[in-house]
C-alpha cells in the first residue's frame, strides 16, 4: 500500500563551478509518496525551485534503472545510498522514514572533479579502457560465433565481472580513490574468455598503468564491494594483481628477446 | 522544394542486391582515407560501431555525445536480446525467414531491399561480437544459446542475461576506445549538436553547445553521421532513458531532411503500470519475459480477490484465447491493444485498475524457481525494487508504454537522408521497421547499420571529392547557425515566465500519448492540433529557466529538446490524420476489422510518407515514395 513520508529534510551540496567553493543547502520536503523514487523526489524538488525562480540542483541521471551507470549520488554518506546492490536511480522513498534528514553529496575523489552542484567528470575511467579495454577484433572476418566453444562456467564468470556499469561508486566508496573493481572487472570480463587471451598480460599491463596514473592505490579495504550496485566481486582485483605481475614478468621477457 | 525520393536500390534479385551495390560502388583507396574527416553524432549501437568501423578502415572522425561518456547510450538499457538468422537451432530459419518475419511484423510498410540487407548482415554481427568479447549466453557445451520473441516462431534472439543492450554497447563502446587511444577517433563528450549546416546543397558540418560552459561552436566535415536514436519521449512518459530526444534529427529536419512516417511510434506492451502523477519515466519489462510468463486479467468485471485465490475457470488468458498459434508471444502492436481493451473493458488489475497480470508460476512449475531466476533473475529484481512486490510469488502487473520510434528521418539504400552528405543510422532513420519493429531487432539494425553498411556506402559519396577540403567553419552559414542557436537559448533564459520545462513536456506527452498514442481517430488527431499549437504558444511565453547559459544548467537543455518536442508532437499528429488505414503500431479506430484488427488500405497506402519543413510547424509538405514488393505478396497479418 502506498503511504506517505512527512517532513523530510534534504541537505544538499551546491557549488556553482569547478573552482568554486561549495557549501551545504537545506531543503524541506514536506511530503512525498513512499512509491516515488529518489530522484523522482529531486526532480519535484527542481521543479519546486524553477517555479520559485531558484536554479535548479544539478545531478547526473538518465536510464532511471540502473544500468547506464550515469546517475552518482553520495547518500547519507553511502555511494548510491543506504540499499545493497542497488544504484541511486532505483533507490525509492520506502527506503527512508517520515522526519529523516537526509545529506546528498557528489562522488567525492580527486581523480573525479565536481562540475557543478552533484555533477562530477569520470572521464578517467575511458583513459583507463582506451589504453586496453578491449579485443583487438577489427569489423569483418570474424569467424563463426560457435567456432570457439566458451563453457557456460566461463561465459558467466565473465558476464558477471562485465556487468559493471562504470558508475565510479567504487572510488567514491574507496578511502584511497582507488579504481580497482572497475578496471579490475573489465580486466576480469575480457580476460576469462578464450577470445581475450592473445593480448591479456598486454592489456592487463596498460590498463593497470594507467589507472595508477589517474587513481589512487588500492589497499584492500572491500568499501567498494558493498558500495558496487552490480555486486561485483572483489576477487576481479586479485585476478587483476596475478595477471599484472605475470604481466610484468612476461612483458620483460618478451622485451629482452627483441 | 522540389524533392524526388529515389531509394536507390540496386538492381538485380532481391538476394544480390547487396552483393551488386558492392561490387559497383565507388571506393576510397586505403591510404586517402586519412584524408577524409567524418563526423559521427550519438555513439549509442549505431554510433559507436560507426566510429571503429570508420576509424579502422582509416577514415579521421570525430564522434560527439551529449553524455559523459559513450557507454552511457540508451541503447544499454536494452534488456531482451538481438536477432540473427544463424539457424543455430536447425528449427528453419534462414535469411529469407528472418527478412519475411521483419516485413510482415512491419506490416508491410518497410522496403524490401533494406530489411533483405538487414538479414543478411544479422550472421555478421553475432560472429563480430563474440569476437569482441560479449559474453552471450552459452549452453553447458559452449555453444551459443537462443531464445523466442515475438513475431518469430523459431529461436534466433542471442542474449546476455537480461541486458544484451549493455554488452553490446560495451562491445562496440570498446572497439571505439580502441580507435580513440590510437588518435583515430576524437571524442567529444556533454557536447551537444544544436544544428546542422548546409553549404551549396550540401551538409558541411555541425553546430554544438558545450553542455558544461555554454559555448556555441562549429565542426566540419566531409559527411556527417547522425546516430541520435529516437524520439519515444514526445509521450514524456516513456521507456526510453531521461535524456533521449529528438533535436539532432528535428535540427536536420529543418535543414532540409524529410522526416519519414513520425507517426509509426512502437507502444511496447509490457512496462510496469504508472504508479502515481509525479511519475518521470516507465520502466520496461524485456519481452522475454513472456517466453515463459502468461497474461491474463480476471474474466468477471468486479473481480476484487487477490490473483492467487481466482480460479483457472474465472481467469482470461487473452492472448492465448485470441491468438492461438502465437499466444503469449504475439506482436507488440498486437499485444499492446489487446492489454488496452482488457484495461477499458474495467478488467484491470493492480490499485489504479492499470494492469494485466504476467503470470509465472505455471513456469516455476514447470522449471523450477532456480531455472526461472537464471533466465530472468535481475528483471525479477528490478521489478520488486520499484513496486515493492515479489513476482515469484504474486503475478507481475504490466501495461503497454511508448518504447520505440519505427518513424526518423527518412534515408535512401545508403542510409543517406535527402541533404547529401548527411547520413542517418540506427533508431534515427526509419528504414527497416516499417509500421512496427519486432522484438530484438533494433539492436540488430543499429549494429548493422554501423559496422556493415555505412563503412560501405560513406565511399561512395567520398570518393569525388579526394584532395578537397573541408569546409571552412568561418563560412557565414556557419556563423549564422551559431548565431542562431545561441538567440535562441538566450530567449529560453529571457521570457522569465512560470512553468518548468518539465511541466510542459508533460502536458504536451499527455495530448500526444491520449490523441495519437495506442489508438488514434480523426477527430482526436484534430484536437490535438488545436491543443499543441495552443500549449506550445503558453510555453512561448509562460516558460521559466533558472540559472545562467555559461556553465552546466540542465533546466536550459531541457528547454530546447522540448520545443523540438513540439514541433515534432505537430507532425506526428499530421502524418496520423493523413495515413487513413491502421498498419503496426498505428491503429485508426476507423479502419479495423469487426475483429478489432488493423485493417491496412494498401491501394492508397501502401508508401513512406516522407515530410518536408515549410517553416511553419503547422503545415508541412508530404512527399511519398512507393513501397514496390518484388518479394512477398501483401497480407493480411495474422498471428491466430
Ligand atoms: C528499455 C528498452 C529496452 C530495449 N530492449 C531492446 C532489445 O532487447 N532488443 C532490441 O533489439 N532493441 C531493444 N530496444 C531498442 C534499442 O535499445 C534502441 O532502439 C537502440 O539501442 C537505439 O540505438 P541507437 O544507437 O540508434 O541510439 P542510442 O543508443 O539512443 O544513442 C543515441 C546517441 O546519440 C547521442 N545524441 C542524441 N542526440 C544528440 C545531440 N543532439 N547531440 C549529441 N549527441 C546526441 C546520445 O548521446 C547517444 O550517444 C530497447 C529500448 C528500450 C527503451
Ligand atoms: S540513471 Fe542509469 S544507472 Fe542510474
Amino acid at each position: 500500500m502506498t503511504t506517505t513520508l512527512k517532513d523530510l529534510t534534504l541537505k544538499i551540496w551546491r557549488q556553482k563551478g569547478p573552482n568554486d567553493a561549495g557549501r551545504f543547502e537545506t531543503y524541506d520536503i514536506p511530503e512525498i509518496s513512499d512509491e516515488a523514487s529518489f530522484l523522482e523526489m529531486l526532480d519535484i524538488l527542481n521543479e519546486r525551485l524553477i517555479e520559485s525562480g531558484l536554479e535548479a540542483i544539478v545531478f547526473d541521471h538518465d536510464c532511471r534503472e540502473g544500468i547506464c551507470g550515469t546517475c552518482s549520488l553520495m547518500i547519507d554518506g553511502h555511494a548510491h545510498g543506504p540499499q545493497r546492490g542497488t544504484a541511486t536511480c532505483q533507490l525509492h522513498m520506502r527506503q527512508f522514514t517520515s522526519g529523516d534528514t537526509i545529506v546528498i553529496e557528489p562522488f567525492r575523489a580527486t581523480s573525479f572533479p565536481i562540475i557543478k552542484d552533484l555533477m562530477v567528470d569520470r572521464a578517467a575511467f575511458d583513459r583507463i579502457v582506451e589504453v586496453g579495454g578491449f579485443i583487438s577484433a577489427a569489423t569483418g572476418g570474424a569467424p563463426d560465433g560457435n567456432l570457439i566453444p566458451v563453457p557456460k562456467p566461463v561465459a558467466d564468470a565473465s558476464m558477471d565481472a562485465a556487468a559493471c556499469i562504470g558508475c565510479g561508486a567504487c572510488v567514491a566508496a574507496c578511502p584511497n580513490g582507488a579504481a580497482s573493481l572497475f578496471t579490475g572487472a573489465k580486466l576480469a570480463h575480457l580476460n576469462l574468455l578464450p577470445q581475450g587471451q592473445a593480448e591479456r598480460f598486454k592489456r592487463a599491463e596498460a590498463m593497470v598503468d594507467t589507472m595508477d596514473e589517474y587513481f589512487g592505490s588500492c589497499t584492500n579495504h572491500g568499501e567498494c564491494e558493498a558500495a558496487c550496485p552490480k555486486s561485483i566481486s572483489i576477487d576481479v582485483i586479485a585476478l587483476m594483481n596475478a595477471d599484472y605481475r605475470k604481466a610484468k614478468f612476461k612483458n620483460r621477457k618478451a622485451l629482452s628477446r627483441t | 522544394m522540389s524533392i524526388t525520393l529515389d531509394a536507390k536500390i540496386p538492381e538485380g534479385p532481391l538476394a544480390d542486391k547487396w552483393d551488386n551495390y558492392k561490387e559497383n560502388e565507388r571506393l576510397v583507396n586505403p591510404a586517402n582515407k586519412r584524408k577524409f574527416k567524418i563526423i559521427v553524432v550519438g555513439t549509442g549501437l549505431a554510433g559507436a560501431s560507426a566510429c571503429a568501423t570508420l576509424a579502422e578502415l582509416g577514415y579521421q572522425v570525430e564522434a560527439f555525445t551529449f553524455h559523459d561518456s559513450p557507454r552511457r547510450a540508451h541503447s544499454i538499457a536494452a534488456q531482451g536480446g538481438i536477432n540473427a538468422a544463424k539457424n543455430y537451432r536447425g528449427d528453419g530459419d534462414s535469411i529469407h525467414r528472418l527478412f519475411y518475419d521483419t516485413i510482415k511484423g512491419g506490416d508491410f510498410r518497410s522496403r524490401e531491399g533494406n530489411v533483405h540487407r538487414l538479414a543478411q548482415v544479422s550472421v555478421d554481427i553475432i560472429d563480430q561480437m563474440v569476437a569482441q568479447g560479449v559474453p552471450f549466453a552459452r549452453e553447458y557445451g559452449g555453444m551459443l544459446d537462443n531464445r523466442s520473441f515475438g513475431g518469430a516462431q523459431v529461436s534466433r534472439t542471442f542474449y546476455a542475461r537480461g541486458q544484451t543492450g549493455q554488452q553490446l554497447l560495451l562491445g562496440a563502446y570498446q572497439q571505439m576506445a580502441r580507435q580513440v587511444g590510437l588518435g583515430n577517433v576524437k571524442l567529444w563528450n556533454r557536447m551537444e549538436l544544436v544544428d546542422v549546416v548546409v553549404i551549396d546543397g550540401r551538409c558541411a558540418g555541425i553546430v554544438t553547445r558545450d553542455l558544461m560552459t555554454g559555448e556555441v561552436s562549429s565542426h566540419s566535415a566531409h559527411a556527417v553521421v547522425l546516430a541520435t536514436g529516437g524520439y519515444g519521449n514526445a509521450f514524456f512518459l516513456s521507456t526510453n532513458a531521461m535524456t533521449c530526444n529528438v533535436t539532432a534529427a528535428w535540427r536536420a529536419h529543418r535543414k532540409g531532411a524529410l522526416f519519414a512516417n513520425p507517426c509509426y511510434t512502437q507502444i511496447h506492451p509490457t512496462c510496469i503500470p504508472q504508479a502515481d502523477d509525479f511519475q518521470s519515466k516507465l520502466t520496461l519489462m524485456s519481452e522475454s519475459l513472456r517466453n515463459d510468463g502468461r497474461v491474463w486479467v480476471p474474466a468477471n468485471l468486479d473481480e476484487t480477490r487477490p490473483p492467487d485465490q481466482i480460479p483457472e475457470d474465472e481467469r482470461d488468458y487473452y492472448l492465448e484465447r485470441l491468438y492461438p498459434s502465437f499466444g503469449n508471444l504475439a506482436p507488440r502492436d498486437i499485444s499492446s491493444r489487446a492489454a488496452k481493451r482488457a484495461v477499458d473493458s474495467g478488467r484491470g488489475v493492480g490499485p489504479l485498475k492499470n494492469g494485466v497480470y504476467l503470470d509465472f508460476s505455471e513456469a516455476i512449475g514447470r522449471l523450477g524457481a532456480d531455472v526461472v531466476k537464471e533466465r530472468y533473475g535481475n528483471l525479477f529484481e528490478m521489478y520488486e525494487r520499484i513496486t515493492g512486490e515479489d513476482p515469484y510469488t504474486v503475478p507481475m502487473r504490466i501495461y503497454p508504454a511508448s518504447h520505440y520510434t519505427m518513424g526518423g528521418i527518412w534515408v535512401d539504400y545508403e542510409l543517406m537522408t535527402t541533404i547529401p552528405g548527411l547520413y542517418a543510422a540506427g533508431e534515427a532513420n526509419f528504414s527497416d521497421h516499417g509500421a512496427n519493429r519486432l522484438g530484438a531487432s533494433a539492436l540488430m539494425q543499429g549494429l548493422a547499420d554501423g559496422y556493415f553498411v555505412l563503412p560501405y556506402t560513406v565511399s561512395n559519396y567520398l570518393a569525388p571529392f579526394l584532395n578537397k577540403p573541408i569546409p571552412d567553419t568561418s563560412h557565414e552559414a556557419f556563423k549564422l547557425a551559431e548565431r542562431e542557436a545561441a538567440d535562441r537559448f538566450s530567449r529560453y533564459l529571457s521570457i522569465g515566465g512560470t512553468r518548468s520545462p518539465d511541466y510542459f513536456h508533460r502536458e504536451l506527452g499527455k495530448i500526444i500519448w491520449d490523441y495519437c498514442g495506442m489508438e488514434r481517430n480523426q477527430q482526436g488527431l484534430e484536437k490535438a492540433l488545436s491543443e499543441i499549437p495552443a500549449l506550445y504558444d503558453e510555453f512561448q511565453k509562460d516558460l521559466n529557466v533558472t540559472g545562467d547559459g555559461e556553465s552546466t544548467n540542465q533546466t536550459l537543455e531541457k528547454a530546447g529538446r522540448v520545443e523540438d518536442f513540439f514541433e515534432l508532437g505537430m507532425l506526428m499528429c499530421h502524418d496520423a490524420l493523413d495515413r487513413e488505414e491502421s498498419c503496426g503500431g498505428h491503429f485508426r479506430s476507423e479502419h479495423q476489422t469487426e475483429e478489432g484488427e488493423a485493417l491496412r488500405d494498401d491501394d492508397n497506402f501502401a508508401h513512406v510518407s516522407a515530410w518536408e519543413w515549410t517553416g511553419d510547424p503547422t503545415s508541412p509538405n508530404l512527399h511519398r515514395e512507393d513501397l514496390a514488393y518484388e518479394e512477398v505478396k501483401l497480407q493480411t497479418r495474422s498471428y491466430k
